[in-house]
Parts: C-alpha cells; sequence; structure tokens
C-alpha cells in the first residue's frame, strides 16, 4: 500500500510530519510531502492511518485501504 | 456588553460579547448545534453564525461566496475605498484569491517548521527569565504575567529589534491590540509614536542587514519588485496582531485548565512525552481564534437567506466541539489520538504562525510545570475572560501548591 498527499488540498497544517516524522516531511513553504515513494510496510501502515485521522483538510490518501 | 441589550435567544440574536457567550460559549454553542445550526442576529448590521463543524468548514473554504476582506465583526462594514480588492488592507489575512497566495507564499517560508523548530532554545529562555521574576511567590499571575508576555518577546527576536527595547515593545504590541474599543481619533494619535519605533527599526535593518524576519521581508520582491516599505510595515503589523493576543490566550487557557484538572496536570508532569499529543488537545478544546467573513452577494446558502454584507462569523472553536466529528467532543481527553481540530483554520487561510503557536504553547507549559509541578486556581471568581474573538483568561491568579 501507499500513501500521497493530495497536494490541492494540504495546507500545510503540520500534522503528519509531526505525528509521523519517518513518513512525512515538509518542503519550504511547510507544505507536508511524502518521503520516498510513500511505500508502507505493516508496521508503518497504521502510523500512516494515524496521520490521516488527524490531518484536518483530509489530505492524506492510503492507496488500497479500505 | 455595555449597553447593549442582553441577548434572550442566541439563535435568533446572538452576540459574541454578551456576558453569557464571553463567560461559556460552549453550552451555548451545543443549544445551537441542536436546533439552528445556523444563527442570526441583526446586531452588527446582519451577520450568521454555523456552530457545527460542516458549516464552518464549508464556509471557510468557500472564497467564491464569501470575502476576507474584513476578519473582524463590526457595526460598520469596510468602506470601498478602504479595500483595494482583492489585496485588502492586511496582507494575506485580508486578501482574497488569486493575490491572496502571492502575499502569502512570500512569508511562509519565514514560519517553516525547520526555521521555526531553531526558535526552540531561545522560547525557552524566555519562559525561564519570565518564571525567574517571581522569585519565591507563593501567588503568581500566570496569564497577566507569563502567559501575555511571552509572544511578544519571542516575535521581538524574530523581527531583530533590540534587546533592550522587550518592554517598550510589549507596551506597543499591546496598545495595538488591545486598543480596539477607543475611537479611531485615539487610537490615530496612539498609533504615532509606533509607527516612528517600526520605521526607525526598519531603516535600521536597512543600513545593517542581518539574519531576522525584517530582513527577509526587506529583501522579499513580488514580481521582481521589492516590497514597499508600506508593505513591510503593514506584514510586521499583522503578525503582531494575528501571532500575540492568540498565543497568549492559548497558554492561558491551557494553564487555567491544569490549574483545576489536577489529574492531568500530574500526567503531563509524570509523562513528557505526552506533550505533543496534549497540545493538539488544548488547541482543539480551548480553540482561542474566531474569525469573520462577508457574504459577496444575496443567496440562499446553508438553507439560509444571506444578504450582500452580511457578516459570518466563523467559530472554529464551535467546529472543535461538534459531536459529529469529535468523539466526546465536550471532554477534554489528554491524550486524544484521534484530532482533526481545525483551531488554526481550514484552507486557504491556515494560520501561517501555527508552527511557531505550537512550540510556544509546548514550551510555555512545560516551562511551567518544571517550575511548579502543583498549583490550583488561588480564586476562581478571578479568572477574567477577553471578550471578542480572541479568547483566553486574562487575569489568573493561581497558588502554588508544595
Ligand atoms: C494559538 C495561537 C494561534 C491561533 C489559534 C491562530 C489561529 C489562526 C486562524 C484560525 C487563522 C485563520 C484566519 C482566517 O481563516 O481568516 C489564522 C491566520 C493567520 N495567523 Fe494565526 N493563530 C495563532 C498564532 C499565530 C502566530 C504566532 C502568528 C505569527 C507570528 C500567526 C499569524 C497568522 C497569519 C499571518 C495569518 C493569516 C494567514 C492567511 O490569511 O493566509 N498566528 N490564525
Amino acid at each position: 500500500m501507499k500513501v500521497v498527499i493530495d497536494a490541492d488540498l494540504c495546507q500545510g497544517q503540520g500534522r503528519c510530519f509531526s505525528i509521523a516524522p519517518s513518513i512525512f516531511g515538509f518542503d519550504d513553504l511547510g507544505n507536508g510531502v511524502v518521503l520516498g515513494d510513500g511505500t508502507l510496510t505493516e508496521e508503518t501502515l497504521e502510523l500512516a492511518r494515524l496521520a490521516q485521522a488527524n490531518c484536518p483538510e483530509h489530505a492524506i490518501f492510503i492507496e488500497g485501504d479500505e | 456588553m455595555s449597553d447593549k441589550p442582553p441577548v434572550q435567544d442566541f439563535a435568533t440574536d446572538f452576540d459574541h460579547t454578551d456576558t453569557a457567550w464571553v463567560k461559556d460559549p460552549y453550552p451555548i454553542w451545543q443549544d445551537l448545534r441542536e436546533r439552528c445550526p445556523v444563527a442570526h442576529t441583526d446586531r452588527y448590521g446582519g451577520a450568521w453564525f454555523p456552530a457545527t463543524h460542516a458549516g464552518v468548514s464549508t464556509i471557510a473554504k468557500d472564497t467564491e461566496h464569501f470575502t476576507s476582506r474584513a476578519v473582524i465583526m463590526e457595526v460598520g462594514r469596510p468602506g470601498e475605498e478602504a479595500l483595494p480588492a482583492p489585496i485588502g488592507v492586511a496582507p494575506p489575512i485580508t486578501s482574497d484569491p488569486p493575490f491572496h497566495q502571492i502575499a502569502r507564499r512570500l512569508i511562509l517560508p519565514a514560519f517553516a517548521p525547520g526555521v521555526i523548530n531553531e526558535l526552540e532554545p531561545q522560547i525557552r529562555e524566555v519562559c525561564r527569565g519570565l518564571l525567574e521574576r517571581f522569585g519565591d511567590d507563593e501567588e503568581v499571575n500566570a496569564s497577566w504575567d507569563y502567559a501575555r508576555l511571552i509572544p511578544p518577546s519571542v516575535i521581538r527576536q524574530m523581527l531583530g529589534f533590540p534587546e533592550e527595547d522587550t518592554e517598550r515593545f510589549i507596551e506597543i504590541v499591546h496598545m495595538i491590540t488591545e486598543s480596539v474599543d477607543n475611537s479611531e481619533e485615539q487610537r490615530l494619535a496612539e498609533f504615532e509614536p509606533i509607527e516612528a519605533y517600526f520605521v526607525q527599526q526598519i531603516e535600521d535593518h536597512q543600513a545593517n542587514p542581518r539574519d531576522d524576519l525584517t530582513t527577509f521581508l526587506l529583501n522579499a520582491e513580488i514580481d521582481g519588485q521589492k516590497l514597499s516599505l508600506e508593505h513591510v510595515f503593514g506584514t510586521i503589523v499583522l503578525i503582531l496582531v494575528a501571532g500575540i493576543d492568540t498565543t497568549w490566550g492559548a497558554i492561558g487557557a491551557s494553564l487555567w485548565h491544569l490549574a483545576h484538572h489536577p489529574e492531568d496536570l500530574a500526567r503531563l508532569v509524570n509523562e513528557p512525552d505526552l506533550m505533543p499529543v496534549a497540545v493538539e488537545e488544548f488547541l482543539r478544546y480551548y480553540a482561542p481564534v474566531t474569525m469573520a467573513r462577508l457574504v459577496k452577494e444575496d443567496m440562499e446558502y446553508l438553507g439560509c437567506p444571506m444578504k450582500e454584507y452580511d457578516w459570518i462569523l466563523l467559530g472554529f472553536p464551535a467546529a472543535n466541539r461538534d459531536p459529529v466529528v469529535f468523539k466526546d467532543a465536550d471532554q477534554f481527553i489528554i491524550d486524544r489520538a484521534e484530532n482533526r481540530h481545525v483551531a488554526f483554520g481550514l484552507g486557504i487561510h491556515r494560520c501561517i504562525g501555527s508552527n511557531l503557536a505550537r512550540l510556544e504553547l509546548r514550551v510555555a507549559i512545560e516551562e511551567f510545570i518544571a517550575r511548579y509541578p502543583r498549583f490550583e486556581l488561588a480564586e476562581p471568581s478571578a479568572v477574567t475572560w477577553a471578550p471578542g474573538q480572541i479568547r483566553g483568561p486574562r487575569q489568573l491568579p493561581l497558588r502554588i501548591l508544595e
């Protein structure tokens, strides 16, 4: 499974990269970016879901996740 | 307040400066959610208040039907000349698309997480210095003498204004943010020395550029053009107005909470790793900032007959208490894992200072509880709350316990 950030929805609220700094970083405007290609392992999936559940803009998507 | 008639029914005649709302707005909002959910008032020349997360979110993201050119609700409306639309008087907060993005991008890099995180030691220093001043006092005013003084000290440093001006700077800042009830003439007269001070600082930065926010603004360009001095000055004033009472309110409300929830205080003292999650819950539960919009044209919206120039009071704090989005919304849960709160707004105007505000809030609480692991309200009835769109305790006398 892969995690992506929809750059049109992201407003730089900053929740994802503080909750899951191993998965997300930020660009020089402070918007969230996915580190690497976003492929999730069993361990990182839970963390990615937690970041998703904390994004006020609903900008995080986990492809193939229900 | 003053000579205005008290509100009988908040659904049809709401007023955010009414004593009941200032003291404890949460039951009012819950009642509105159950029976409205968009309240109306004829006060302020006509205004609407969506009490739900869905209503707040829809309007915050809809820049086609609502304009930001005024964000503080008042009886008058900004005249057409006062608004070089779509720029507005205090870009980017009073700007609409497409100019909004230009003004916003200009200052975003200065507030990006990497830049802001570097300030942590300085902020800690500021907090410790203020705590130092309390000496052996057994009673301290945690809002007036602590929370209030942190944001201006931090911003003075960011702007690169002289350290020996700290007291003066704080005075100036509070003159700007607390003079809203004064007459226009009074405010203008008071503003003169303030303007002179800022111009002097800006000129000093032009002559001696250095690594700070003022120099950053002086070097910033739009379409290859340096910003005008007015623009630099305007942005500095915006940062003062947007960054000071807001953060003061958040720090103050959090300490107020801890003063009468000893179990939460003990958890934070014993489990410092909880801090980042706790900060988000403080922000959700005690969100200090309500903004406003103006309706652009007559329309039916969210089932309401809105008129051009009606206000929308955009209650991010009310959205944060909506049980549709937050489980046990009216309970403060210090380790709430899922927390999509909107204390910093939603959509294109998301608070530019959110990274800084979070850092200040976390460090201010950490330092306070490190110095005072146990405290309680000295006199609950002495606690007063700021009226208006920025909420937070003004007076917060605490008794320090052994
Ligand atoms: C806990 C503290 C704070 C809270 C709760 C807060 C809240 C907000 C909210 C809700 C907005 C959105 C306004 C709207 O939609 O009309 C906003 C915008 C803004 N805030 Fe903050 N704020 C805080 C601290 C700060 C700080 C410390 C700064 C800067 C030093 C700052 C600078 C700004 C600016 C420049 C904007 C305008 C952004 C734009 O229009 O694009 N804020 N803030």
